[in-house]
């Protein structure tokens, strides 16, 4: 592949000599061990293992502890593989971004045919080994979210769409169905609820983010929905879809699947989640800038609390039976 | 960051050695521990038939 906009500091190529722009050539294989961690975007991976765990262990069927902690792993460094090749194919748009230019590939630690061969290494072996412990749904479902993530987000949405974070989302709402399968061999009603509670749950996290980061995206020319439409309409859209996710964090118990513990939490995170979305909606300036960042933050609250009510409402009966 | 120079070949720092030895330490712990995933995996995905083959 070829970068259309170099960063400042670095000319990127994908061998393994590269030359920056002051003419000093430098070679790859120099980094620490800790940028191919970064590589892999931890945080993502510890929600992605998390929401995995949850849809492994409410599944209706048990699986061997050892076979499902290495179902988990597998997912935990498929998810690290579409992390890097996310950062390889990204590595332009990255330098110009404030949040994002002291990754690996941008600062000149990893060169790109490092990070493509890191990421396509990890994928592949992912794959394979989750399909040889557990099955070939499951596997087939985790090539498709490395698939879904790097060539459908990563490749084409993201820099073509306001759209981008809402269906690429998909990729991360996956990791739930990918541990049900792996438990169960299939895809079951209650694997689709918790993807779709992700589903929705993301555009109001990533465009909470983007109100006040839209003059790094729009330095970087990512069609975010703040730079295209504008706040007011950004604001507008992170309402509309927390009210469709405040009932859809309670789904599972709606439909049977979960205790009523499971569903006064699941009811108690959206009403506040709808609150600060109001909120956001409401204010500007300063102060809306500011709820911007309190939404952001309860939003990762809210889907940890609510997977984690989940899975000890699901692995623990009697936690159900006081209600 | 090296400075290649066309007539030295590649001349690695200390500090650069320093990471080429912990990533060559990463890589041999991550194919070590590669190595007792599948025999564990091996081990519970067959049982005892694992030992149960024609000769």
């Amino acid at each position: 592949m070829s970068f259309v906009s170099e960063p400042a500091e670095l000319s990127v190529t994908t061998r393994s000599v590269t030359t920056r722009l002051d003419g000093v050539r430098v070679v790859g294989g120099t980094a620490e061990v800790s940028d191919f961690i970064a590589l892999m975007k931890p945080r993502v991976m510890s929600l992605v293992v998390f929401t995995a765990l949850v849809g492994l262990a409410v599944a209706p069927a048990d699986i061997h502890p050892v076979l499902g902690f290495i179902s988990l792993l597998c997912i935990a460094v498929g998810a690290g593989a579409a992390g890097a090749l996310n950062m390889w194919y990204d590595a332009d748009i990255d330098a110009v971004m404030a949040r994002t230019r002291t990754r690996p590939v941008p600062r000149g630690r990893i060169l790109p045919g490092e990070a493509l061969a890191f990421g396509m290494t990890l994928a592949v072996g992912s794959v394979a080994v989750l399909g040889l412990a557990a099955n070939w749904v499951a596997a087939g479902l985790l090539a498709f979210t490395i698939f879904f993530y790097v060539v459908v987000y990563t490749m084409w949405l993201k820099r073509a769409t306001p759209q981008n974070i809402v269906i690429g989302g998909a990729a991360g709402a996956f990791p739930p169905m990918v541990g049900w399968a792996a438990a169960t061999g299939g895809v079951g009603v209650e694997s689709i609820v918790l993807f779709l509670i992700i589903f929705f749950w993301t555009p109001p996290h990533f465009w909470a983010l983007a109100l006040w980061r839209a003059g790094d995206y729009e330095r970087a020319g990512i069609p975010m929905l703040p730079v295209v439409a504008g706040l007011a309409e950004t604001r507008r859209q992170i309402l509309l879809y927390s009210v469709l996710l405040a009932p859809l964090g309670a789904a599972p118990w709606l439909l049977g699947y979960a205790s009523a513990v499971y569903g006064v939490v699941a009811g108690i995170g959206g009403a506040v989640m709808l609150m600060l979305a109001v909120a956001v909606r409401r204010t500007d300036g300063i102060a809306g800038e500011a709820a911007a960042k309190r939404l952001f933050a309860f939003s990762v609250l809210y889907l940890f609390v609510v997977f984690a009510a989940r899975l000890v409402d699901g692995r623990l009966p009697m936690f159900g039976n006081l209600m | 960051m090296t400075m290649v120079h066309d007539n030295d070949g590649i001349v690695l720092t200390e500090e650069e050695k320093r990471r080429r030895r912990a990533r060559s330490v990463a890589t041999a712990l991550a194919l070590a521990a590669m190595a007792v995933m599948f025999f564990v995996l091996t081990i519970v995905k067959l049982g005892p038939a694992v030992f149960n083959r024609p000769l």
